[in-house]
């Protein structure tokens, strides 16, 4: 799978309720999750947005809560893969249990721009700044989790393998 | 090689005799807990892998603390899927209308999480049971559905990183200080992928309340986990609670940490985190002239017993500032029934407080309490994130309870030594 997208650019610690602020959670649907996603971060977002579109940030993308919300509002705004120097622990457990591609890489998340077009090859995690025509190498994948991904989440996984 | 609390307590849910840090593993889950936001979710998943039968339906605990009681027709929908698959499935662990509290100060009160447990919770703060010497550690609904599924889950082995608080705690600090300030000194991601072992004299002297303060707090850090070995005071806790047999781990002499740190609670005071992140920690004689609209005294943080008698000691015959709404939730209803019987009720609606019920309220912006443009809130919840409270242009400041009730009466945030010269 390929991944190529404009860029949306956010800072360090962007939180859970940032992604997805809390008074929208008395509903689990991706649709209505979606016209919030990222609104106290940046009210236009859900508007700008489109499908294929990439977002790259600082830090402990995804720190806070542990709503799986989250995960389900980036990916129904359409947005292709997320790119930051780390991620928050729950934030990354629930990305690869619930599809969404991430890759962490301290210089990709430090030199890419807001508006560049960036292409991700998402088997071996290398990132090219079509803009800029640099490369980046993104943090390897443990095994256990490149299988989640190959078997198309966890509850792929169980159902196929009979068990974690 | 030793071991810490943490890579035993995983090695004793494994197959394995040793685990060490790094290592992926599969391990067995004592406890699984859900919410009334997050188990719609795991209820969804759980149905779309076709599966029919919890594994093991007692290890399963559902509890509707967000949005109850029902704030509108959504979150009603909400817990009504909840409800009627807790019935359909004869949960005994079902926690709703009366029996309703703060889910992470209800587990520990109910005897349902003991030490030496491995407990998953989709709910970010579940690292809340580290304080009884048990792994417990924030998942999503997905995971926990995989764990409704199959008593299992998968879990990376964390580093853990030791914090020793040494030296005799100043007046009117608590937990709730000491973890801000160990927050403000490592950063909200500085315990990223790991567990912080806390421990030393000065946590040893406190009680079990204050405890639970600090390890709910972990994930603020960032953290796995926040571990407390059990001792003496822990035993005295659980045993008249537990309902089944729990073993007590300690990290052996020669573990292994990323890190050790100590701290001299002569330098700590109480502490203020200023928004918009719990790492903006700032000693109380530092804060200088804030005015607020709000303050909001529980949440699974600061809703015990403990956190309501401080507040009370401290508004007890005082009057609440005018224009400012102080609202108090104890966090679960046997709290609450202990508050109405010391007396503590009654002083904070004679002081002009708002009691609300077992819930978390205004904690994540959810009802009973919500924010305006541009309001300013001290509350002895966790998170002070942008709109966490309400409108996006609203601010939240933390503290414990007791600098929360001494602001509450003087309308800024205040030392409670201010107010009780
Ligand atoms: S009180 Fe606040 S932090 Fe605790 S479980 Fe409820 S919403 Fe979460």
């Amino acid at each position: 799978m390929n991944i190529h997208g404009r860029v949306f650019r956010f800072g360090d610690d962007i939180d859970t309720d940032a992604i997805i602020p809390a008074r929208y959670l008395n509903t689990s649907d991706p649709e209505e999750l979606r016209k919030h996603c990222m609104e106290d971060a940046d009210p236009a977002f859900p508007s700008k947005v489109s499908r294929g579109d990439i977002i790259v940030a600082g830090k402990n993308f995804g720190c806070g809560s542990s709503r799986e919300h989250a995960p389900i509002a980036i990916k129904a705004s359409g947005v292709s893969c997320v790119i930051a120097s780390s991620f928050a622990r729950i934030f990354f457990r629930n990305s690869f249990n619930m599809g969404l591609p991430i890759f962490e890489s301290d210089e990709a998340s430090a030199e890419i721009k807001e508006g560049d077009i960036v292409e991700v090859e998402a088997s071996t995690g290398l990132i090219t700044d079509i803009t800029t025509g640099k490369q980046y190498r993104s943090r390897p994948i443990p095994q256990f989790m490149q299988e989640l991904i190959a078997d198309g989440g966890l509850m792929e996984h169980i159902l196929k393998r009979g068990g974690i | 090689m030793g071991m810490t609390i943490a890579e035993k307590i995983l090695a004793a849910h494994t197959d394995a005799r040793e685990v060490k840090p790094g290592d992926i593993v599969k391990v067995n889950v004592d406890v699984a807990l859900a919410n009334d936001i997050t188990a719609p979710l795991a209820i969804k998943a759980f149905q779309t892998g076709g599966q029919t039968k919890l594994a093991d339906p007692d290890r399963v605990v559902f509890v509707l603390d967000h949005f109850t009681p029902n704030k509108d027709i959504a979150s009603a929908n909400q817990c009504k899927m909840v409800r009627d698959f807790a019935h359909q499935h004869e949960l005994k662990n079902f926690f709703d209308g009366g029996d309703v509290g703060v889910e992470h100060a209800l587990l520990p009160e109910k005897g349902i999480v003991l030490p030496g447990d491995l407990v998953i919770g989709a709910d970010s703060h579940t690292c809340t049971y580290g304080a009884l010497g048990a792994f417990a550690t924030g998942v999503g609904s997905t995971d926990l559905a995989a764990a409704m599924m199959t008593a299992q889950a998968w879990m990376k082995v964390p580093e853990s990183m030791k914090f020793i608080f040494k030296g005799e705690l100043l007046p009117w600090v608590g937990g709730k200080d000491l973890i801000l300030y160990l927050i403000g000194d490592i950063g909200v991601d500085g315990g990223l992928y790991r567990v912080l072992e806390i421990e030393g004299p000065a946590v040893t002297s406190l009680d079990l309340s204050n405890r639970l303060t600090m390890s709910n707090m972990a994930i603020e850090a960032g953290a796995k986990a926040g571990i407390i070995r059990a001792d003496e005071k822990t035993e005295a806790y659980v045993r008249p609670r537990a309902k089944r047999p729990y073993t007590v781990f300690e990290s052996d002499a020669d573990a292994r940490y990323a890190s050790v740190r100590e701290y001299d609670c002569a330098n700590i005071e109480p502490q203020v985190a200023f928004p918009h992140l719990p790492e903006n920690a700032k000693p109380i004689s530092e804060v200088g002239e804030v005015r607020i609209d709000q303050v909001v005294i529980g949440s699974c943080t600061n809703g015990r017993i403990e956190d309501l008698r401080v507040a009370a000691g401290i508004l007890k015959g005082q009057r609440v500032d005018k224009g400012l709404r102080c609202v108090v939730l104890p966090a679960t209803p046997e709290v609450f029934l202990q508050a109405e019987e010391e007396g503590l009720i009654r002083i904070f609606l004679q002081a002009g407080a708002i009691i609300g019920p077992p819930s978390c309220g205004p904690c994540l912006g959810g009802h009973l309490g919500i924010l305006a443009k541009g309001e300013k809130a001290l509350a002895t919840t966790n998170r002070n994130f942008v709109g966490r409270m309400g409108d996006p242009g609203s601010e939240v400041y933390l503290s414990g309870p007791a600098v929360a009730a001494a602001s509450a009466v003087t309308g800024r945030i205040s030392s409670p030594s201010e107010v009780m010269e």
